[in-house]
């Protein structure tokens, strides 16, 4: 019942908690078998109907008392039910309007109270108890519903005569049921509103087989269908089938009609031949409204449509697939619909357009294929023939029909396909295709052309179009075994390379060792960097064939294969293609194999594949950090032989593709861990000694990626590498000074670090990279280094010496934001030195700044907030920020959500306060203001409460602030805050007391609200800050007799004795100020006693 | 390609039994622990004159040292022991038994590519490979770098690709001689209308890979030029070098202990 309720139950938007019942039909039905349940509970089930609840479920009820009859004890605005429990209480209590039940036999006999109003009391009940399972049966149960059967078992065997235990597993087993009732039956009731199923979706494509057409007249020039599993419905995924509507205006879009709608584009088969049922793009709710939408020129169209009647038939190509559910096809160019009917269906086509980008497929095809085609292309180059036609198939997008059938392993003998779901679906299209070629190109061409004469014919007259061109046509054949990814995108025009490389893939499957290297080498002449062909090798199936033969033991041509691998593996589908035929652990093996160009080769397409998570995961469970850690332990000083073998490669090669590899990888964090133990950090360190840039970038991006852990930044600074990241910021290369300076960035965090590289002189570097702003990156890896080493005074002297700070000014607009965030957060830690904060507004940066706190980037807020807190230091800057409404602007960023931003700003805010001009006047103006810093004090951020506190004792230096954030409440909340061990928030709430103890009787205030004793044991704290302020404290709230006696309970004096001898001043004198406050008291007192 | 690959795997099997059962090719030197005496002084030979031969043959052999040369001398007097028994016959392997040492240690299973092999080993046509033409081949065959493996003329034991490949030795390979070499290496689909379509058309994708000047035919230029651009089309039609493991385990069993071989020569 929860279960239903929570899933099914549309609740309205006000939210879980307080969300009451949307009046939907669904509801309806919900509630109603509720009731029934409920209802017949006490018939059904009379044993467990006197089952106690333990809890009771209560709502407010609009029964009137009068409703009970027998069976209870009725007064004017009481019920209670005569049935009561062990302990004497009832099982039915009413105090008008609250009711609580607690049994279901007294629910029943309530809802038969009800009468009609039953329906409204069981809502009010459940919206009141929203898990009402456990309230029924305890909070163990809701959980263990799951496990009910067996528990009941359970229960049977080991105490069969705990009757309530008993009662309980059934109730829960009642309930359960319920549930699954509620569910089943809501579930039948949405589907028809959300859910697809094949009848409609039949009745659509047959539909829109009437609209086929020619030229521009026609809606639709061709669709056609392909159903995985014929139009049964029981796939999980609920992809029913797959449908591709060719209309009169547009290219084919590739449709999926889904249990969920119509997706559109559809999706796609990966190499495995299975159907990707990721939802991708947009769902629609049926194939009408996908075309209503999509296809503008099919509804024009539609109207228009002449009255044609003619059919033809044609023979689906699918026989030689026995198996397969044949299908005639039938085109039909339907006249006579009546227009209506036309116009409600034209909706369905119109969506082809965009799925047919989606991805060029390939399928394989015959020569005959390709000639037909070219006849084809030159008859529609003269007539244009648009063709319509529609087919309605099968194809089994998961292959089983395939399997089923026993196909001759023709393929070359010496590929060793692994024993692997991969290799066998590889072995089965490979064979399919080949024993399949044959049969169909005789075929084939025989249809194929009685088709086309006839469709010339009746095409003559069509005009022209451009789209329009056959493609899809010409491939449907093969796309009968082929998985329906493969499908082609109808309009693409396949550019000749298709075929040829089409043709090498067969030659790879189909020759030895020599054939096999020729075509490697072959294909290698590609452009294998252009998209098409990448596509095109996976979409014959050359990618299971290439890594297929990175499995076998020919060294010629697992190189070839690596190295075309290697180039296509830039694309990142293609990645997820080889990874997903599990190719990974198979190069990671190849990382250990003894030649070197193999190690080399396998490494740089791991470095191209690992770049998405799983595939770094795959790498580092099969061993492959450790084994490319391997690689970069190339020997510095071996003798390289001056002829290299085709298996040989220098040593620093090796060296650079482990680190390439190893880049790649460590965007992971476990990855960086491993690369750790592997011991890789010395490795790389010695490699950054080197000079060559190609080596250096990936070494430096490694480092780089992995400092942002804190183990590296001390293995980093224990190696010695700071030293080497600076020579290298004063490389030529730019990405080398990327990712140097990125590196610095991560490393900075540390102090050592930053005086590291000070002392390289690595500050100089980075001022001058500063003024090339072209390359974005570089930029902002630049800016980032300067921030986090600026927070070294000593260092930011150097960069005013490099005139950096002008720099950082000028960088202020028009910059990107991840760049800004370095900026704004260097000018911030620049800006803590005076000089700093004259330059900042000499050189106009603090208009940019102000206009900056203004954005939505966290980050850039923070520092953005820091830096104009740190110009408000200067009085002159902060005669500037207040001109430019910049502390308004402040103190609305106190309303952020996120903590770091409302504290950053609170703490901005306080030398805004400070330094402003009639200040008081100032904070007052903000409507809302102060009760909006009183109210932060409620946060559960450390930080934020010790900004807060930081502006609560700037805004107190005014009396009538300090009254109104009185009347706030603000003396309960500072004392609330009171027990703390936070040294930080300890100072700046004992400074915020005791700036808070000047107004009215707040001092006594604090005494009640029990702040004094928190406060005397901060005295026990090591931080002398925390001592003044608290002394400062203690000595204003000492003004009151009554804290001088919590004081004293608590050992203040002792505590302030020690005080008294602090060097700070400041100290002292509170202290001493306080001590004498409570002596002076206890004076009085013994005075008083005496008199 | 299915019959291939039956033939591999009978080759490995065979390599495997013989390396386990008989000591007859490759584990010729082993037997020189119970020897130990006589088998540098090769059978028809003194120690002296064999001391001279490994000399000479060192001097002008680029890759191997002179340990290695007379392993392989060891080795091939092993080999040819038992001809080289009777007088007057000269001393050499023949066509077959060359052709048995390529298939069994080297794994090379084409018959035409392994006539070729032994034509280019057999430096004066005399159908017999001497202790010269051995060690020679031998050292380009295992150690030649890429440049000598490739090129045709300028070499001085010219055992290199291109002439295996060149089958009528007219200096280029034809098409004729591709389709000849490559006519097995697709596996032949029953179905097909000319079962050497694929076959031509393989010959026309190495044309276009690798004929430069466009002639219709490789010269050893464009060969040249091809297997600088793309190493891998160094064996393009057919292995004719060792592959790199078998290479790796006769090297490692013929030129084992060096230790065992002073004791020898000093002996």
């Amino acid at each position: 019942m929860g279960l239903a309720l929570t899933r099914l139950g549309q609740w309205t938007a006000a939210g879980y908690r307080t969300g009451t019942l949307e009046l939907t039909p669904l509801n309806e039905v919900l509630l109603q078998e509720i009731t029934i349940f409920v209802e017949h509970f006490i018939y059904d089930h009379p044993q467990e109907a006197k089952f106690v609840f333990v809890e009771p479920l209560e709502w407010k009820t609009n029964l009137e008392p009068s409703a009970f009859e027998s069976g209870y004890i009725v007064s004017e605005t009481t019920v209670s039910s005569k049935e009561v429990d062990k302990n004497g209480q009832p099982l039915l209590f009413l105090s008008v309007p609250q009711i609580k039940v607690r049994s279901f036999g007294q629910l029943s006999q309530l809802v038969f109270a009800a009468k009609d109003a039953k329906l409204k009391e069981a809502q009010a009940c459940i919206e009141a108890n929203r898990d009402p399972v456990v309230k029924i049966l305890g909070s163990d149960y809701s959980t263990m519903k799951e496990d009910s059967g067996a528990l009941n078992i359970l229960h049977k065997i080991t105490n069969g005569d705990d009757v309530e235990n008993e009662t309980k597993t059934n109730i829960a087993l009642l309930l359960k049921q319920l549930d699954l009732h509620l569910l089943n039956d809501t579930l039948r009731r949405i589907s028809p509103q959300t859910r697809l199923n094949p009848v409609p979706v039949k009745d659509d494509t047959e539909l829109l087989k009437s609209f086929w057409g020619k030229g521009e007249q026609s809606v639709l020039e061709s669709t056609e269908f392909t159903s995985d599993r014929g139009f049964s419905f029981s796939d999980g995924c609920g992809e029913m089938r797959y449908v591709w509507a060719k209309p009169g205006d547009a290219e084919a879009p590739c449709v999926t009609c889904g249990a969920q709608g119509v997706l559109f584009p559809g999706g796609r088969t990966d190499d495995e031949g299975k159907i990707d049922y990721e939802t991708k793009g947009e769902v629609y709710k049926d194939l009408v409204t996908f075309l209503k939408e999509k296809l503008g020129k099919f509804s024009e169209n539609m109207s228009k449509q002449e009255i044609r009647f003619s059919e033809e038939q044609q023979k689906n190509q699918t026989d030689e697939v026995p198996k397969k559910e044949e299908a005639d096809v039938i085109c039909k160019a339907v006249s006579g619909t009546d227009k209506s009917k036309l116009e409600k269906n034209q909706i369905n086509f119109g969506k082809s357009q965009m799925a047919r980008r989606l991805e060029p497929s390939l399928n394989w095809r015959t020569t005959v294929d390709r000639k037909k085609r070219k006849k084809r292309s030159g008859r529609s180059g003269e007539q244009r023939a648009p063709e319509g036609r529609c087919r309605v198939r099968d194809s089994h997008g998961d292959g089983k029909e395939m399997q089923d059938r026993t196909f001759p392993h023709e393929q070359s003998a010496w590929l060793c396909l692994r024993d692997k779901e991969a290799s066998s679906s590889v072995r089965r299209k490979i064979s399919v295709k080949e024993s399949q070629e044959e049969k169909r190109r005789g075929k084939l061409g025989k249809t194929r052309a009685s088709v086309s004469s006839g469709r010339a014919q009746l095409s003559c007259k069509s005009v022209d179009k451009a789209e329009e061109t056959i493609s899809e046509s010409s491939s449907e054949s093969e796309e009968d075994e082929e998985p329906p990814d493969h499908r082609q995108e109808a309009n693409a025009d396949l550019p000749s390379e298709y075929w040829q490389i089409q043709k090498l893939v067969k030659y790879l499957k189909g020759g030895n060792q020599t054939a096999t290297v020729i075509a490697l080498c072959s294909m290698r002449d590609f452009n294998l960097a252009q998209e098409t062909c990448q596509l095109a090798i996976r979409d014959v199936g050359g990618l299971e064939v290439l890594i297929n033969l990175l499995d076998t033991d020919e060294v010629k041509c697992k190189i070839g294969s690596l190295k075309i691998l290697k180039e296509i593996s830039r694309n990142p589908q293609i990645r997820r293609n080889i990874v997903d035929l599990g190719s990974l652990p198979i190069m990671v093996n190849i990382l250990s194999s003894p030649y070197k160009t193999l190690k080399c080769l396998a490494a740089e397409t791991i470095a191209n594949v690992a770049q998405f998570k799983r595939a770094r995961r795959l790498v580092r469970q099969h061993g492959g950090i450790t084994r490319l850690v391997a690689l970069l332990d190339c020997a510095q000083n071996s003798v390289e032989p001056a002829q290299l073998s085709l298996y040989e490669t220098r040593d620093v090669e090796v060296a650079r593709c482990g680190a390439l590899a190893l880049w790649s990888c460590s965007k992971s964090y476990s990855n960086k861990e491993a690369i750790r133990k592997a011991g890789g950090i010395p490795l790389l360190a010695r490699l950054l000694k080197t000079s060559h840039e190609d080596m250096l970038i990936p070494v430096v991006g490694t480092l780089q990626e992995c400092a942002s852990e804190e183990n590296y930044r001390v293995a980093i600074k224990a190696e010695r590498i700071i030293e080497n990241l600076v020579k290298n910021l004063n490389s030529e290369n730019e990405q080398l000074q990327e990712h140097c300076a990125m590196a610095i960035y991560q490393c900075a965090e540390d102090e050592e670090t930053r005086d590291l590289v000070r002392l390289h002189g690595g500050l100089k570097p980075l001022a001058s990279l500063l003024s090339n702003t072209d390359n974005k990156q570089r930029l902002a890896a630049v800016t980032g280094a300067i921030w986090k080493c600026s927070i070294s005074k000593e260092n930011v002297t150097k960069f005013r010496e490099y005139k950096a700070i002008e720099t950082l000014v000028g960088l202020l607009t028009d910059q990107p934001e991840e760049v800004l965030v370095n900026v704004v957060g260097a000018l911030g830690e620049c800006c803590q030195d005076y000089e700093n904060q004259v330059i900042v507004r000499k050189c106009g940066g603090i208009q940019p700044l102000v206009n900056l706190l203004v954005g939505i980037n966290q980050a850039l807020l923070v520092n953005v907030t820091k830096a104009v807190g740190a110009c408000a230091v200067e009085p002159e800057s902060m005669v500037i920020i207040d001109r430019l409404d910049g502390v308004r602007l402040l103190w609305s960023l106190l309303k952020n959500p996120h903590p770091d931003v409302k504290a950053s700003a609170a703490w901005a805010l306080c030398p805004c306060i400070q330094n402003a001009k009639d200040a008081g006047e100032m904070v007052r103006s903000f409507v809302g203001g102060l009760e909006l810093v009183v109210n932060l004090l409620k946060s559960d951020n450390k930080e934020v409460l010790s900004s807060v506190c930081a502006a609560i004792t700037n805004i107190a230096k005014d009396q009538e602030n300090l009254a109104v954030i009185t009347d706030h409440g603000v003396v309960p909340l500072l004392s609330k805050l009171a027990n703390t061990n936070n040294d930080k928030l300890r100072c700046h709430l004992a400074e915020a007391i005791s700036r808070c103890c000047m107004w009215g009787r707040n001092r006594v205030a604090f005494g009640e609200h029990k702040a004094v004793a928190p406060l005397v044991q901060y005295l026990k704290s090591n931080d002398t800050n925390v001592h003044r302020a608290t002394a400062q404290a203690l000595y204003q709230l000492s003004e009151d007799p009554d804290n001088c006696i919590t004081m004293h309970e608590n050992g203040a004096v002792k505590l302030l004795l020690d005080m008294v001898g602090s060097p700070d001043q400041e100290l002292q004198e509170a202290a001493a100020g306080c001590i004498s406050n409570i002596r002076r008291l206890a004076l009085a007192a013994e005075k008083a006693r005496y008199n | 390609m299915v019959t291939l690959r039956v033939k591999a795997t009978q080759t490995l099997g065979n390599r495997d039994g013989r390396a386990a059962s008989a000591p007859g090719l490759i584990r010729a030197p082993a037997t020189g622990d119970t020897s130990r005496a006589r088998i540098p002084r090769a059978p028809g030979m003194n120690r002296k004159k064999l001391q001279k031969l490994t000399e000479t043959l060192t001097k002008n052999c680029k890759h191997f040292n002179k340990f290695e040369v007379s392993c392989l001398i060891k080795l091939f007097y092993n080999l040819v022991g038992e001809a080289a028994k009777r007088p007057g016959v000269a001393i050499g392997l023949d066509r077959n038994a060359f052709r048995n040492i390529l298939h069994v240690t080297f794994g090379m299973t084409d018959d035409m590519i392994m006539d070729r092999v032994f034509r280019g080993f057999d430096k004066d046509n005399d159908g017999n490979i001497n202790v010269t033409e051995w060690v020679n081949g031998l050292s380009l065959f295992l150690r030649g770098s890429l440049e000598e493996k490739m090129k045709c003329k300028s070499s001085a034991y010219p055992t290199d690709c291109f002439e295996v490949f060149d089958l009528n030795g007219d200096g280029f390979i034809s098409k004729e001689e591709m389709f000849h070499l490559l006519k097995n290496s697709l596996l032949k689909q029953p179905s097909e209308e000319d079962p050497d379509e694929g076959i031509k058309d393989l010959v026309e994708i190495t044309l276009k890979k690798m004929d430069y000047d466009h002639d219709g035919k490789l010269s050893s230029a464009d060969y040249e030029k091809a297997v600088g651009e793309e190493t891998l089309l160094l064996e393009a039609f057919g292995p004719c070098l060792p592959d790199p493991k078998s290479q790796m385990e006769f090297e490692a069993q013929v030129f084992k202990d060096p230790n065992d071989f002073h004791d020898n020569m000093n002996s």
